[in-house]
């Protein structure tokens, strides 16, 4: 491999895992608060990219206000379905959450058919990101690029929020006590709401910001529920860095797996994990749950 | 003949605080002991380091010549060694009579019998310790549905199922009238007799520790600060400061 | 005692089901195979999710395993159904001890992730691997047994399987190996102190499990002369485990209720409409915020018992 193939793949490995990376942290996310594992996060995936397709395409508005519209869209939803449904599962067994969310899939996949259909709509590049940066041995496309740095900047932004804010310390102490958090006076429900939120948000961002990179059809939510769970479980459940750095192993193995063994690049991720759940059976950064 | 029990220089910590200081302690068998001290001065911990609850950060705990350290509690447990929990424990869902069956079927080694129909099994034996814990009359109800004082003696005969040389019991009167606690001590102490158990026990009740206990040791953050005969150590000055001093009793 | 009733309601069912092709439609008699194949499947995952309170979310891919097994050694191999069959559950049943191993080390949310995980694998095995089993195309063609082509051959021949299948697990279920695997599921640190080795319980029956399902996969993959790889997709493994909640996961028949009913409405909603998804939404729904305890557990409420087996 040249260096120029081998730096194309590198970039485009890392271009997929910041795309990846902004969906899984927001699954992410509302596992480490809510201890819930949310099936539904890859249709809030597909229906970010079907929003900014309608908004776009249809309407005619910028590229860029699409993504808003998938982000706030989302939004709406989960908070819908935190408050109406979601919020009366906290206590019951982590089975009955799960399926919660399953049902969740199933009447979204639905409703999806019903907006959308089933025909495969596409999204173009937004203007001015389209073409390519020449770095004279190399060619990268702008669009790529422009994923790698909202990827870093999202993560940052992350950071800042839960490491820096009082609002952030809150979501930290809700990871770690809920018990403690009620008896210092915080709202504990409208703080699951809010992480529910924000998380399902940032499948909408992701969903848009992937639309111009994917096929949009009926099922490719299946596939990148998946794809999230893969990154979480490497980096370890509930650890945002480790999202992080999940979100690059499965981009780089996905890329070079389809340069190196074409046939089997689906496989690999699945191995990745397996192999580091061996060696680190919480993941590469999480902890052993506490016997409670 | 050296000690049934032998712990020496037993350390815990957790996230820096020190549960178990240095811990040096011995049980000689037939012997009944009560550890005593103030909350969260490390009793419920240090029978969690005995029993392979929890690792000890350093230290050494063997039972009759064998090292128990790194061992998990189902091997601890095949040793001869039973416990209660000072937190009720038991199969919540389960009936009375399920509760200490299991515990029988698994004594014998015959969780891994895939034929043999369960409930079939031991039941005389169940029926015999249900009776001696005076739960005969509750056998079919279920366990997490019985009183508290109730479902402390149901531990207590899940904990005689495995048929220990050494029990340990966690608090076996929190939380019972003094009527119950009565009976559960005069219930203990004639089980104690007749088997020629090893006893090792938590109590907060000074007069049940007192009236029943051949020796006491005493646990204050986490180290033990006296250990001897009743006598010696109801009159050991740094007892008297720190703990039954401060409590009133005596 | 109602181990006896037990005993004359089970012979009865099995009468009265030998009896059906001789009334009923060919409609009828295939449609109860199915049933009577994902009744087994959902018994099987029940073994995990029911009696030790480990929730597998990766069943589907013990009931691929067994499936494509089977239909790969008779198909391409052109192994004798006497010697698939057997190696397809064993081959099930292996490949769950194997995953079990590292499954047991974690509970909870963990462990339904890693099983979760471990069945994904199975998936892009079958999809990739298509000189083998057919990638996404399936393994369509599976030969089968003159005696064996014919529907209501094909019927008794699951109507048995099925039932000695059954009769195992009931056996297995109420076992000292079942009881203590209860007191596993209700309370995993006091079944070690009275001297349970549980992870090694939970990876035996998470194997036992593997296994059973791996049957169920060989029967479906014969009675549909196919192998598909929806059939190890994760949305099927989500299926199975809804069966089992649907009927109710603390009784041993709750899991072929719940099969029985969710198959029939499936059929039934997909004759009047494509929107089986939202049907089976609305179920879920319903089973998650009412009905925890399915089917079976709304009937002991009605009865007012509280007892769970």
């Amino acid at each position: 491999m040249t260096t120029t193939m081998f730096t194309l793949n590198a970039f485009y490995g890392l271009a997929l895992a910041m795309n990846m990376f902004i969906i899984a942290s927001g699954l992410n996310l509302i596992f480490g608060v809510l201890r819930v594992i949310n099936f539904a996060h890859g249709m809030f995936y597909m229906f970010g990219a079907y929003i900014i397709f309608t908004v776009t395409k249809s309407w005619g508005a910028p590229f860029f206000v699409g993504v808003l519209a998938s982000a706030a869209g989302l939004a709406v939803i989960a908070l819908v379905i935190e408050r109406l449904l979601l919020r009366h599962l906290y206590g019951k067994e982590h089975l009955m959450q799960l399926l919660f969310t399953f049902a969740v899939v199933l009447l979204m996949s639905d409703a999806a058919k019903m907006i959308w259909g089933t025909d495969q709509y596409s999204v173009g590049y937004p203007a001015g990101l389209g073409g390519a940066v020449n770095l004279g041995f190399v060619v990268l496309p702008q669009y790529q690029l422009f994923l790698c740095v909202v990827g870093p900047l999202i993560a940052i932004a992350m950071w800042l929020l839960v490491d820096k804010t009082r609002a952030g310390r809150i979501v930290r102490a809700a990871t770690q006590d809920r018990e403690m958090l009620a008896a210092l006076g915080v709202n504990v429900p409208m703080v699951y709401a809010a992480v529910f939120t924000i998380g399902s948000a940032l499948a909408g961002v992701g969903g848009a910001l992937a639309a111009p990179r994917v096929a949009l059809v009926p099922g490719m939510d299946a596939t990148i529920i998946n794809e999230c769970f893969i990154i979480v479980i490497i980096g370890g459940l509930g650890h945002m860095w480790g999202s992080f750095v999940g979100a690059l192993a499965f981009g780089f193995v996905v890329q070079f797996g389809t340069v190196w063994a074409p046939n089997w690049q689906d496989v690999l991720p699945y191995l990745l994990m397996l192999a580091v759940l061996i060696v680190r059976p919480w993941g590469l950064f999480g902890q052993p749950e506490s016997g409670r | 003949m050296s000690a049934m029990l032998s712990i020496q220089g037993l350390w815990k910590s957790f996230a820096g605080f020190v549960a178990t200081r240095d811990v040096s302690f011995e049980l000689k068998a037939g012997e009944t002991h009560a550890i005593i001290g103030p909350n969260g001065a490390g009793k419920t911990t240090f029978f969690n380091l005995i029993t392979g609850h929890l690792k000890p950060d350093k230290g050494a705990v063997s039972f009759e010549g064998r090292t128990l350290i790194g061992m998990p509690p189902h091997k601890i447990v095949r040793l001869g060694i039973a416990r209660s929990f000072q937190r009720i424990n038991i199969y919540p869902r389960l009936s009375v009579f399920e509760n200490v069956q299991v515990a029988l079927i698994a004594h014998e080694g015959q969780q891994w019998n895939l034929l043999r129909v369960g409930r079939s099994l031991h039941r005389d034996a169940t029926r015999d310790l249900l009776e001696l814990v005076g739960l005969a009359a509750e056998a079919s109800e279920i366990g997490g549905e019985l009183s508290y004082g109730k479902q402390k003696q149901l531990e207590l005969a899940i904990a005689l199922a495995s048929k220990p040389r050494l029990l340990l019991l966690d608090e076996p009167t929190a939380g019972m009238s003094p009527q119950e606690t009565g009976e559960t001590i005069a219930l203990v102490r004639d089980i104690v007799k007749a088997r020629g158990l090893t006893l090792l026990f938590t109590e907060h009740d000074m007069s049940v520790v007192f009236g029943m206990a051949e020796r006491i040791s005493v646990l204050h953050h986490g180290e033990i600060i006296a250990s001897g005969e009743p006598d010696a150590v109801r009159n050991d000055p740094e007892v008297r400061r720190v703990y039954l001093g401060e409590q009133g009793h005596g | 005692m109602p181990r006896r009733s037990y005993l004359i309601a089970s012979a009865v069912v099995v009468l009265l089901l030998a009896l059906l092709p001789l009334a009923g439609s060919r409609h009828a008699v295939d449609l109860t195979t199915e049933v009577m194949i994902y009744a087994l499947f959902a018994l099987s995952l029940n073994v995990l999710v029911g009696y030790t309170g480990n929730v597998s979310f990766g069943h589907a891919a013990y009931f691929a395993i067994g499936g494509y097994t089977c239909a790969i050694l008779l198909t391409t191999h052109g192994w004798p159904l006497v010697l698939a069959m057997p190696a397809a559950v064993l081959l099930a049943g292996l490949v769950a001890g194997v995953v079990g191993f590292f499954c047991v080390r974690l509970t909870q949310i963990y462990f339904a992730m890693l099983t979760l995980a471990f069945a994904m694998l199975v998936w892009g095995v079958a999809f990739k691997w298509k000189e083998v089993t057919g990638g996404d195309d399936g393994l369509t063609g599976v030969k089968l047994p003159a005696m064996l082509a014919n529907h209501v051959n094909y019927f008794y021949f699951t109507l048995v399987s099925v039932a000695i299948a059954i009769a195992a697990l009931w056996v297995i279920c109420h076992s000292a190996f079942g009881l203590t695997l209860v007191a596993v599921r209700e309370n995993n640190v006091r079944a070690g102190f009275i001297g349970v080795d549980t992870r090694r319980m939970r990876w035996a029956a998470f194997t036992v499990a593997g296994a059973f399902g791996g049957l169920a996969g060989a029967l479906f993959g014969m009675y549909h002369r196919g192998m598909y790889i929806e059939n190890a997709f994760w949305t099927e493994s989500a299926q199975v485990l809804i069966m089992v909640l649907l009927g109710g996961l603390y009784s041993f028949v709750g899991p072929i209720i719940g099969a029985a009913v969710l198959h029939l409405l499936q059929v039934f909603t997909n004759q009047y409409t494509p929107y089986w998804p939202t049907v089976l939404g609305l179920i879920l729904l319903v089973i998650v915020l009412v009905l925890p305890d399915g089917l079976v557990g709304l009937v002991n409420r009605f009865k007012g018992r509280g007892r769970r087996s």
